[in-house]
C-alpha cells in the first residue's frame, strides 16, 4: 500500500513536470524569450517539490503512526497486566506483532492474541492514513507549484538552489563518514593507550609485538605492544615493492609516451592498465603459491636459507601490482609536458633520448615523484598480498629472505582471530590509526608536489 | 620571376620540386626556391598556405610528425638533407629554429643557453661555456637585462625577453641557418622592434628565413620575399620588387589586402 502511494507520488511528480513545462510554454506563446526560466526548469521545479513533499509526508506519517500505535498498545498491556515488568511487557508486544504478521511467537495467550488483533487493525489504518496523507501532500504541492508558474517566476534559480542543497547533502554525508571513521579510530586509539598506562613510547618504539599473549580481562602488557617490528616489516616490503615498481613503471611510461609508435601505444597502454584491474587476492596467491616457492628453490640452489613466506616474494608481487599505478600516473605527467618544449630541444639538435633525459623528465619530475609517493601509500596499505605471502610472526630483521609481518597483516589477525573482539580491537584500531596517519602524510606531500608542478605550466 | 642567377647573394639552401603531404592533404606543391646566405628571406602568404610546413622541411622537423611525407630535394650548402645518410639530429644543430610562441625550458637562463653547447660538446671548460652564453645573450640583445640573474628561471622572463632568450639559445649552438616562424606574433611593438633589430644584425652571419603575417615587417627586415598561396610558391624575388611591382595577380591581391 505504502509502496503504491510512493509510486503514485512519483507519477504525480512526473505529471507535474510535464504540465508545468507545458504551462510555461503556453504562457510564453510565440515569445519564448519572455520567460525568465526555460520551460524545463518550471517543470523540474514542480516535480522536485511534489516528490519531496509526498515522500516527506509519507515518512513522517508512517513514523508518527508507528509510535502512536506502540504507545497505545503499551497502554492496553499495562492495563491488562499491571504487575508485569517492563521487559515482560515488551516481550508481549513483540510477540503480538509477530503473531499479527504470521510469525512464530514465544508464547500464545489471550492477551497476546488480543493485542495482535488490535495491532493488525491499527496497522491497517496507519497504512491507509499514511498513503492518503502522502498523496494529499503531493497533490496540494502539485496545485500550488503549477499555480505559481508565470513569465517572471524564477523557477531556474529556485530549482537550482534545491539541487545544490542535495549536492551539498551528498558532500556532507561523504565528509561526515570520513570524520566519523577518523573519530572512532582516534577514540579506540586513546582507549588502547589508556590500557597501556599511557606509555605511548612503548607502542611507538617497542621492539616486541605480541599484544594478545597472556591477555586476561582486557589488560595489556605495555612491553608486548611494540609496533616497530611491524612497521619495519611494512617498510621493508614497501621498499622492495617500490624498487620493482618505480623503475619498471617509469621506464614503461617513458617508452609509451615518447618512443612507442601510436599502434604499440594503443595496445600496450590498456594492457598495462589491465594489471591494475587484477584483484589483489589473485596477486596474493600468485605470491604465496608461485613466486614464494620459486624464490625459496632458487635460494636453496645457491645455498641460501629462504623462508617460504619471504619479504622478497611479497614485495616483488606487490611491486608488480603497483607498476600500472606508477606508469599511468607518470605517463600522464610526461604527456602533459608541452610538445613545444620537446620541439625546442629537437631544434637544437638534441636526440629523443637527450630530450627525454634533459628536458622532459626534469620538467615532469615532481609529478613522477608524487606518482611514486602515491604508489608507496598503496603499498603500505596493501593487505591481501601480505596476508597470503608475508609471515605472521613479528620479526625484526633486515634480511629480505626471512619472513616478516606487516601492520596490515597484524590488523587482520587481530580482528579475525578468536580473541574477544573488545580486547583485540584496541591494538588493531591503534595500528589502523597509525597507518592512516602515515598514508595521509604521504598523500599530502604528494599532492603538494603535484600542485607546485601544475603552477609551473598553467 | 627574376632569373635566380642574377641575384647578388649566394644560395645557402636550394629546394627543388618539394612536395609535402599530411596523409592525403597535399600541403606543399612542387616548390622550388633558393634561399640566400647572409640575407633575410621572408615567407608570406595567407593562413594555411604551407609556410610553416615548408619551413619545417628545412630542418626536417616534419620527421617528428608521423603522417607527414616530404618528396623532392632540399640542399643545404650543396648536400641533400633528405639523403638517408644524413642524421636529422646533426642537421638541426646546423639549422636552428625559433618558434611562434617562446618556449624556454623550465631551467635557469644560463642552462637554457648552455643546453645546445653542452649536448654538442662545444665548450671544453666552464669558462668556454660562460663565454658562449655571454656571446649568445649579447647577440640576442638580452645580456644587459639578465646578466645579474643568470640562475633565475627562463620561464620567469617577459614574453619578449623569452623570445630573445630562445633566439639566443638557437645562436648558442652556432647554426648556419636560422628559421623563424612568426617570431614576433606574440610580442608587443617594442619587443618586436628589438627582435627585428636583432634579426637585421644577425643577417651578417646567418641565412635567415622568417615567416611573417606582417607585410610591413617583411618589407622592413627582408631582402628576399617568397609568396605562398594554397601550397604553391607563387612568386619570389627581391623584397622591393615583390612589394613594388608584383608580377602575379594573387601576390598583388594579397599585398594590397584583398586575400588572406
Ligand atoms: N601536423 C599537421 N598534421 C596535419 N596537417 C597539417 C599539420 N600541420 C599543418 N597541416 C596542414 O598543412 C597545411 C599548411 O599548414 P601550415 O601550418 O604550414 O600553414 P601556415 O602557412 O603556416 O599557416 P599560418 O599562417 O596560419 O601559420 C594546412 O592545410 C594544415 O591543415
Ligand atoms: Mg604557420
Amino acid at each position: 500500500m505504502i509502496q503504491l502511494a510512493i509510486i503514485i507520488v512519483l507519477l504525480l511528480a512526473a505529471t507535474s513536470f510535464i504540465l508545468g513545462r507545458g504551462k510555461a510554454r503556453s504562457l510564453a506563446g510565440a515569445n519564448q524569450v519572455s520567460l525568465h526560466s526555460r520551460p524545463v526548469y518550471h517543470g523540474a521545479y514542480g516535480a522536485i517539490w511534489v516528490a519531496m513533499a509526498g515522500i516527506a509526508a509519507i515518512s513522517l506519517a508512517a513514523g508518527l503512526g508507528a509510535s502512536i500505535i506502540e504507545s497505545q498498545l503499551m497502554a492496553t498491556i499495562i492495563e491488562a497486566a499491571p504487575t508485569a515488568s517492563n521487559i515482560q511487557r515488551e516481550l508481549v508486544l513483540s510477540d503480538a506483532i509477530a503473531l499479527a504478521s504470521g510469525d512464530i511467537a514465544s508464547q500464545e495467550d489471550k492477551l497476546r492474541l488480543q493485542i495482535a488483533d488490535s495491532y493488525a487493525s491499527l496497522e491497517a489504518t496507519r497504512t491507509w492514513v499514511t498513503a492518503f496523507i502522502g498523496i494529499a501532500a503531493a497533490v496540494a504541492t502539485f496545485m500550488l507549484t503549477l499555480r505559481q508558474i508565470s513569465l517572471s517566476w524564477r523557477a531556474r534559480n529556485r530549482s537550482e538552489r534545491i539541487v545544490s542543497y542535495f549536492l551539498w547533502g551528498a558532500a556532507v554525508i561523504a565528509i561526515l563518514t570520513t570524520v566519523g571513521i577518523i573519530l572512532s579510530l582516534m577514540g579506540e586509539t586513546l582507549n588502547f593507550f589508556g590500557k597501556i598506562d599511557w606509555q605511548v613510547w612503548k607502542y611507538l618504539f617497542g621492539l616486541n609485538w605480541s599484544p594478545l599473549s597472556g591477555v586476561q580481562s582486557g589488560e595489556m602488557d605495555p612491553d608486548k605492544v611494540g609496533a616497530i617490528p611491524l612497521f619495519a616489516g611494512t617498510i621493508m616490503i614497501t621498499i622492495i615493492a617500490m624498487l620493482v615498481a618505480t623503475p619498471i613503471g617509469l621506464l614503461a611510461a617513458i617508452y609509451l609516451s615518447d618512443f612507442a609508435s601510436p599502434r604499440v601505444r594503443s595496445i600496450a597502454k590498456p594492457m598495462l592498465e589491465l594489471l591494475a584491474g587484477i584483484p589483489t587476492v589473485v596477486y596474493g596467491f600468485f605470491a604465496a603459491l608461485t613466486l614464494g616457492p620459486f624464490i625459496r628453490g632458487a635460494g636453496e640452489s645457491i645455498g641460501l636459507t629462504v623462508a617460504s613466506e619471504s619479504a622478497l616474494a611479497a614485495g616483488i608481487v606487490m611491486g608488480i601490482m603497483i607498476i600500472p599505478f606508477v606508469s599511468s600516473l607518470s605517463d600522464d605527467v610526461i604527456n602533459s609536458v608541452p610538445q613545444s618544449l620537446r620541439d625546442g630541444s629537437y631544434c637544437l639538435g638534441a636526440t629523443k633520448a637527450e630530450t627525454m633525459r634533459l628536458v622532459v623528465l626534469p620538467a615532469a619530475l615532481p609529478g613522477v615523484v608524487s606518482a611514486v609517493l602515491l604508489g608507496v601509500s598503496r603499498a603500505i596499505g596493501e593487505t591481501m598480498i601480505v596476508v597470503m605471502a608475508a609471515g605472521q610472526g613479528a620479526n625484526l630483521t633486515a634480511n629480505p629472505l626471512e619472513a616478516v609481518t606487516t601492520v596490515t597483516v597484524q590488523i587482520v589477525m587481530l580482528i579475525t582471530g578468536d580473541t574477544e573482539a573488545s580486547t583485540a580491537a584496541g591494538p588493531a584500531f591503534t595500528l589502523g590509526f597509525t597507518l592512516f596517519c602515515v598514508t595521509l602524510l604521504l598523500n599530502i606531500i604528494a599532492q603538494r608536489i603535484v600542485n607546485r608542478y601544475r603552477e609551473m605550466y598553467d | 620571376m627574376k632569373d635566380l642567377d642574377a641575384m647578388p647573394v649566394i644560395a645557402k639552401i636550394t629546394a627543388r620540386n618539394v612536395d609535402v603531404f599530411y596523409g592525403d592533404n597535399h600541403a606543399i606543391k612542387d616548390v622550388t626556391v633558393d634561399i640566400g646566405d647572409k640575407a633575410v628571406t621572408a615567407f608570406i602568404g595567407p593562413s594555411g598556405c604551407g609556410k610553416s610546413t615548408f619551413l619545417r622541411c628545412i630542418n626536417r622537423m616534419n620527421d617528428t610528425i608521423d603522417i607527414c611525407k616530404v618528396t623532392g630535394e632540399i640542399k643545404v650548402e650543396g648536400s641533400d638533407i633528405y639523403d638517408p645518410d644524413v642524421d636529422p639530429v646533426q642537421l638541426r644543430a646546423r639549422v636552428g629554429m625559433v618558434f611562434q610562441k617562446p618556449n624556454p625550458f623550465p631551467k635557469s637562463i644560463y642552462d637554457n643557453i648552455a643546453y645546445g653547447p653542452r649536448i654538442h660538446g662545444l665548450a671544453s671548460t666552464k669558462a668556454d661555456l660562460d663565454e658562449i652564453v655571454e656571446y649568445a645573450l649579447t647577440r640576442a640583445a638580452l645580456w644587459d637585462e639578465v646578466k645579474d640573474r643568470l640562475t633565475a628561471p627562463g620561464t620567469g622572463l617577459s614574453g619578449g625577453q623569452q623570445q630573445r632568450l630562445c633566439i639566443a639559445r638557437a645562436i648558442a649552438t652556432a647554426p648556419e641557418v636560422l628559421l623563424m616562424d612568426e617570431p614576433c606574433s606574440a610580442l608587443d611593438p617594442i619587443a618586436t622592434a628589438k627582435v627585428e633589430e636583432l634579426i637585421d644584425e644577425l643577417r651578417e652571419n646567418y641565412a635567415i628565413v622568417i615567416v611573417t603575417h606582417s607585410m610591413q615587417q617583411a618589407a622592413r627586415i627582408s631582402q628576399k620575399t617568397a609568396f605562398f598561396h594554397l601550397g604553391e610558391l607563387v612568386e619570389q624575388g627581391n623584397t622591393d620588387d615583390i612589394f613594388m611591382s608584383p608580377q602575379d595577380e594573387r601576390t598583388q591581391n594579397y599585398i594590397t589586402g584583398r586575400i588572406g
